[in-house]
């Protein structure tokens, strides 16, 4: 079992989490040409080592997370909520 | 190469087994190869052995990190099936299931493919429709041996499945595809090895290659760690590390992520299940075999994060025997024997690829997903078809890297655009 740090919850079993995908993908402007599309839908750079993937707490805050994770050896090395704008706007809710 | 039959395995036997010689060579590495294939899992060595026998080419090496058979090869469920409707994926599984009918024979080896049949359980009228679509497809094109089947012949065929009313997800009946079965992994990997071999191609192990040397369009080297070897062409067919060797060509990003799947195998049993039985509902996704050591034999899904580690998660393996106690609940008091995983290439839309890349002289065997150990005959004679003759044949015309530019997904399952959901 993975274990990741959750800003919002704390430390939490992997199996709460569902898993995004590749983090480092910036989409391309609506208008970019179709290739710049194919590049960003289809592509992956697939690391083997640490990479920048996306997290979401599914059975926990339903938050999506910007985790840092070695992909050999599962080690996480930073865990960001993946859109701070909302984050902030929660914590200033309460 | 000694000629396997009845009659040496007597004379053998006559004479203390004392004549057997090695089965392959262990040959110095060259420094020139015109073909090098990176990777001694099943689809090398038998893209090496189709390369000799099918296009009498010579001088060819295949390089292996490790030792043959010892990568995805060993860490299969040796499922054969061809139970494919998408267009390309039908014709090619197709023709592998035939190249598996005839592969004993072919490389004189026991590869102990055993047709014992692949039943597909159905829960609701929904996956009834969906599947006597896929089935209808199959027997118009080639493969008259699927059938639907009711609960009667299913509960005369497999009586000690859960056919309780209370089960959560009754069994309204079954997809039958008889001609399906399972093969002995190792006796492939030794059989087209053996074969290869035999035909003049040095198969290399312990020789991991490290990068790759270009000029321009062409990689003119390999660097391994046993040395520098020039090739005339390079294959990739690495399942799990295609992307590592990608970025070793300077390629950048591919359709493909590395995702890891387990595999389990229990203590060996009695004669138990006769078939292949396959479960999938509710997010479930279980397929079970006995081995001929008795042992049942059984997998179900990734583990749902990207991953280059050979080992499992503890969440699947729990999901996993949930499955095999829903369907078979006889099993309960069965000890599991081994556990691991392998890592697999998922690609974009649940289909490989077999094509030319970017770079003129180099050729890509990947993407197989879930789905590699069925494919290695047909796979092997197609890539080396490519290599040979530096065009792609109408059969795997849309294996190529491009298909997504044009639109085209090649999705069974039709996930999309999303490698982990490929079951």
């Amino acid at each position: 079992m993975i274990r990741i740090p959750c800003p919002f919850c704390g430390i939490r079993d992997h199996s709460e989490f569902s898993y995004g995908g590749d983090g480092s993908i910036a989409y391309p402007a609506l208008d970019a040409p179709m290739n710049d599309w194919h590049d960003a839908v289809f592509l992956r750079d697939n690391l083997c080592g640490v990479q920048t993937e996306t997290w979401q707490h599914l059975q926990g805050c339903r938050m999506w997370l910007r985790v840092e994770r070695d992909t050999m050896t599962h080690e996480i090395h930073s865990v960001t909520p993946a859109h701070p704008g909302m984050a902030a706007a929660l914590e200033s809710d309460q | 190469m000694t000629r396997f039959s009845a009659w040496t395995v007597f004379k053998e036997g006559m004479r203390g087994q004392k004549g057997w010689a090695r089965q392959w060579r262990d040959p110095d590495l060259k420094k020139h190869y015109d073909i090098v294939i990176v990777g001694g899992g099943l689809h090398g060595l038998a893209t090496a052995y189709y390369l000799a026998e099918n296009h009498k080419l010579k001088n060819i090496a295949v390089l292996e990190k490790g030792w043959i058979g010892g990568g995805n090869a060993g860490r299969n469920t040796t499922i054969v099936r061809s139970n494919y409707a998408r267009p390309g994926n039908r014709e090619f599984y197709e023709d592998s299931l035939k190249l598996w009918e005839n592969l004993s024979f072919e490389l004189n080896y026991n590869v102990m493919f055993s047709q014992r049949s692949h039943i597909t359980l159905l829960h609701s009228p929904g996956a009834i429709d969906a599947v006597a679509r896929n089935y209808n497809i199959m027997r118009r094109t080639g493969a008259p041996d699927v059938e639907l089947w009711g609960l009667e012949s299913l509960k005369k065929a497999i009586p000690h499945l859960n056919y309780t009313d209370n089960a959560r997800f009754p069994i309204l009946g079954a997809a039958v595809h008889k001609r399906a079965g399972t093969a002995r992994h190792d006796a492939v990997a030794w059989g087209y090895a053996r074969g290869a071999d035999s035909r003049g191609v040095d198969i290399i192990q312990n020789c991991e290659v490290t990068g790759m040397i270009r000029a321009g369009v062409n990689v003119t080297a390999l660097e391994t760690t046993r040395g520098t070897i020039r090739a005339g062409k390079v294959a990739l067919a690495v399942a799990g590390s295609t992307s590592r060797l990608w970025q070793m060509a300077g390629l950048g990003g591919l359709p493909i992520e590395t995702h890891k799947l387990q595999a389990f195998v229990s203590e060996p049993l009695k004669p138990l299940l006769d078939q292949v039985v396959v479960f999938g509902i509710g997010g479930a996704h279980f397929y079970i075999s006995q081995s001929d050591k008795g042992g049942m034999v059984f997998g179900g899904d990734l583990d749902w994060y990207k991953s280059y580690a050979q080992r499992g998660n503890l969440p699947i393996v729990q999901d996993v025997t949930e499955a095999a106690m829903s369907i078979l609940p006889c099993l309960g008091r069965v000890k599991l024997l081994r556990q691991w995983a392998g890592v697999v290439d998922m690609s974009m839309d649940g289909t490989h690829f077999i094509c030319k890349t970017p770079l003129d002289n180099l050729y890509l065997n990947a993407g197989w997903n879930y789905g590699g150990f069925k494919a290695t005959p047909a796979s092997g004679w197609w890539f080396a078809d490519l290599i040979a003759q530096d065009r792609p044949h109408k059969m795997i015309r849309d294996f190529d890297l491009k298909r997504f530019e044009r639109g085209l997904h090649i999705d069974e399952r039709g996930a999309g655009s999303d490698p982990k959901l490929h079951g």
